[in-house]
């Protein structure tokens, strides 16, 4: 009899058609035991990636820890839509306290869990904590730093939408540059985010050595949760940053979400990399690279860049960081290209 | 058991004795001591099943409280001063979930200037968070407050702040009575959290709350604290059967009876205050003392009931409201106005920064008050020379210099002048 051997990926993605594989390895919300961890019924913008990045993530993590799991949240755009109060769309217990201290927040959480087990009053129950861009990296920032250099047994998720979306769209640090915000104008001699400023916080992370960093992107969804998956495999500090396309802050078609989250791993712009104890360990490869302009022109908050006389300079620039990254988190695989 | 010890000593064995199941903290002076005396019982292994967390800042300290208690942890944190106003944002938050954490305060003085000693600028600053806050007079009821403090709060579901004086409690060695455990354990059942992150009964904490509710949300947050009216003698009470000792309460009075003066404070500075009025008493002055021992609640009721019958109450406050004066002074007037009583009340602002507050100074004081030969807001002992000189200094010159600078400049000339 003749041998077909079955071919589950498609060219230039990872997307597997679940009914192909076996249950163990399907996906978490292909899981008719899936928990809707973030319910529907909530308030996000149309085309939200903070809502389908944490959708995503949560219930992954549920599932990581057979449904033992208790989430701390930054205040942000995430919180706001998903708790508008009587209602919430969380099925788990979860916590809003404020903007900068879900870290310091989950560190309680996991210092009660560990003394209720140690007195053999609860199951080994985990903590989650999530927070938007500003809430990580600069408000929290300094309670994110303390929680990892303490090594406390906390998987933190940042969903970096590129600013501060729930106060009306202003720069965050993770803000890039020549982007529109509010408060960076695209007016005047350097239009839009300036250059030469921001942090990165998955780099700041690696640098505290802590068990795992990762990141992803809400094109790659199967990505998303195994990196979850395998954060909960640790114990200690965990970090995992998700970029997540924001169509209100961005200017972009709520349709193009998952275009443009992808177009920001193909460009370069966004690195998707894991890390162990402060060294990279695996890069998700970009198959065909693409030049910046891709996933900047979709985007309103970099139209200033494109008039009458685009801005060739800037875009230089911007290509350059690009490039930097591709060289820096070794996204090129060799053998393709 | 009897034993001579530092007050902070005192404090960190009478938390120890309350079983707490998390401890976080970050230092500062003068609440160091009592850190570090939970954390080495945690590390000795002398407290069992604690966590004892050092974190990165007092923000952190209230946040990860907040996390412990929420997931049902008996918490317990201390600060002071600039570390108390570093936790604001986490402290409003902490009283608005209705999180039973008990926090020591070791009364410090708030910068600018920078000034690590006693007053009771920090906590009071705290005084609309929310928060009960109770004020301890002696080391042996700083010990005592935290014993009934963890019941109060847990009780109520409410945070409790217990106050003691920086440096003049917190490093004073003293006689303390140490609890058993046993007595403790009597005292002081295992927390029941009224609400708890518990993956088998999911629930979302720290929702958004609009106009629709928030009133009433807010309500009952002073509600919660006219229970602890009530709630706080009771426990008193309680404490006593097992104890054996009067601690706690709302307030103190002493030899107020048929005083025509009452002199009201609160802390270690009453005893001071007892001492000056027991020479007073024997030199006949009817004068009397109020202790305020619950200053959030703030109980009306009780202190117009140990004041009606007088002529006249000093108030005497380590701290002061700037642009208008008095805050404790505030308070017990509204305890009687509006119910028929005349008393002629004078505010005095006293011991800022540590200023000793003297015998002598309180002598001088209450005989002008019983003459009611008092402005209604003195400065205890204010060197009005230098006060006048940079005010001199300032009329005179545009870039008169940091005003600190200056005076501390003007006070060491006359000091050498005089020595
Ligand atoms: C201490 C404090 N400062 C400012 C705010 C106002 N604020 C609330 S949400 C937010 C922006 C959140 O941005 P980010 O963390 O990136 O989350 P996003 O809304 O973009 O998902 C700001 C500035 C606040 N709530 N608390
Ligand atoms: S503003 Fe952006 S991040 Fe916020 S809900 Fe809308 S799409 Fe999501
Ligand atoms: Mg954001």
């Amino acid at each position: 009899m003749s041998f077909q051997p079955v071919k589950f990926y498609q060219t230039g993605t990872f997307t597997v058609g679940n009914r192909l594989l076996v249950p163990e390895e399907r996906s978490v919300q292909a899981n008719m035991e899936r928990t809707n961890s973030l319910n529907s019924g909530h308030r996000a913008c149309q085309g939200c990636g903070e809502a389908l990045g944490a959708r995503y993530a949560i219930d992954a993590a549920m599932h990581a820890t057979n449904n033992q799991l208790i989430a701390a949240n930054a205040t942000g755009c995430l919180e706001v839509f998903s708790t508008p109060y009587p209602e919430t769309s969380w099925q788990i217990p979860w916590m809003h306290s404020l903007f900068g201290n879900a870290p310091a927040v989950a560190t309680g959480i996991a210092a009660a869990i560990k003394i209720k087990r140690q007195k053999g009053l609860k199951d080994d129950v985990r903590v989650v904590a999530q927070g938007g861009d500003g809430g990580t990296t600069d408000i929290g920032f300094g309670c994110l730093s303390g929680m990892f250099e303490r090594n406390d047994d906390v998987l933190y998720i940042c969903y970096d939408n590129g600013g501060y979306m729930n106060t009306g769209v202003q720069r965050s640090s993770a803000t890039p540059p020549a982007a529109r915000t509010a408060t960076t104008m695209p007016v005047g001699q350097q239009p839009g985010n300036v250059f030469g400023q921001g942090k990165f916080m998955p780099a700041i992370a690696m640098a505290h050595e802590i068990p795992y960093v990762a990141t992803a992107t809400v094109a790659d969804l199967r990505d998303l949760e195994h990196k979850v998956k395998k954060a909960m495999t640790f114990r200690g500090a965990r970090y995992i940053h998700i970029l997540v396309p924001c169509p209100l802050g961005w200017g972009a078609a709520s349709q193009d979400t998952i275009k443009l989250s992808r177009l920001a791993k193909e460009t370069g712009t966004f690195p998707v990399f894991e890390a162990e104890y402060g060294e990279l360990t695996n890069s998700s490869k970009i198959r065909r690279v693409l030049p910046v302009e891709e996933y900047l022109r979709p985007q309103k908050r970099f139209a200033h860049l494109f008039g009458k006389t685009p801005a060739v300079a800037t875009l230089v620039r911007l290509q350059a960081l690009a490039d930097k990254n591709i060289r820096k988190y070794q996204l090129l695989d060799k053998e393709a290209n | 058991m009897l034993k001579q010890m530092e007050g902070s000593h005192a404090v960190a064995e009478a938390v120890a004795l309350c079983r707490p199941e998390v401890i976080c903290a970050y230092p500062i002076s003068p609440q160091t001591h009592i850190v570090e005396g939970v954390g080495e019982m945690v590390k000795a292994g002398k407290i069992t099943n604690c966590e004892f967390i050092n974190v990165e800042s007092e923000f952190a300290a209230m946040s990860v409280a907040i996390g412990s208690s929420a997931t049902g942890a008996r918490t317990y944190t201390a600060t002071a001063s600039q570390g108390l106003l570093f936790m604001v944002e986490a402290v409003y938050n902490a009283s608005g979930l209705g999180l039973p954490i008990v926090m020591t305060v070791a009364n410090r003085a708030i910068g600018a200037p920078i000034n690590i000693w006693n007053d009771h600028s920090d906590s009071i600053s705290q005084r609309d968070s929310g928060w009960i806050q109770l004020f301890a007079e002696t080391n042996q009821e700083a010990l005592d407050l935290h014993i009934q403090a963890f019941k109060l709060a847990e009780e109520l579901s409410l945070p409790v702040m217990v106050c003691m004086d920086g440096f003049i409690l917190t490093h004073a060695y003293e006689r303390v009575d140490i609890p058993t455990q046993e007595q403790v354990d009597a005292f002081l059942p295992p927390y029941e959290p009224r609400q708890v992150l518990d993956t088998h009964a999911p629930v979302s904490i720290g929702a958004m709350v609009g106009p629709e509710a928030f009133t009433e949300v807010r309500y009952l947050a002073h509600e919660k604290q006219m229970q602890a009216l009530d709630l706080i003698p009771k426990l008193a009470g309680e404490f006593k059967t097992i104890f054996g000792r009067d601690s706690g309460g709302l307030v103190r009075p002493y030899r107020t009876e048929d005083a025509e003066t009452i002199v009201i404070a609160m802390g270690s500075v009453l005893g001071t205050i007892k001492d000056t009025v027991d020479e007073m008493r024997d030199a006949g002055v009817k004068i009397g003392v109020l202790g305020v021992i619950s200053f959030r609640p703030f109980p009306l009721d009780a202190v117009r009931e140990a004041i009606k019958h007088a002529k006249r109450v000093v108030v005497l406050e380590k701290t002061f409201a700037v642009g208008i004066g008095g805050i404790l002074a505030t308070d017990v007037r509204t305890s009687f106005f509006g119910f028929g009583i005349q008393i002629e009340s004078y505010t005095v602002i006293a011991g800022l920064g540590g200023r000793p507050i003297t015998k002598a100074s309180l002598h001088e004081l209450f005989e002008k008050a019983g003459r009611d030969d008092l402005p209604r807001l003195t400065f205890l002992d204010l060197d009005w020379k230098v006060v006048n000189k940079q005010l001199e200094r300032e009329r005179k010159m545009r870039r008169s210099g940091p005003a600190a600078e200056n005076i501390l400049r003007d006070v060491s000339s006359t000091a050498a002048h005089l020595g």
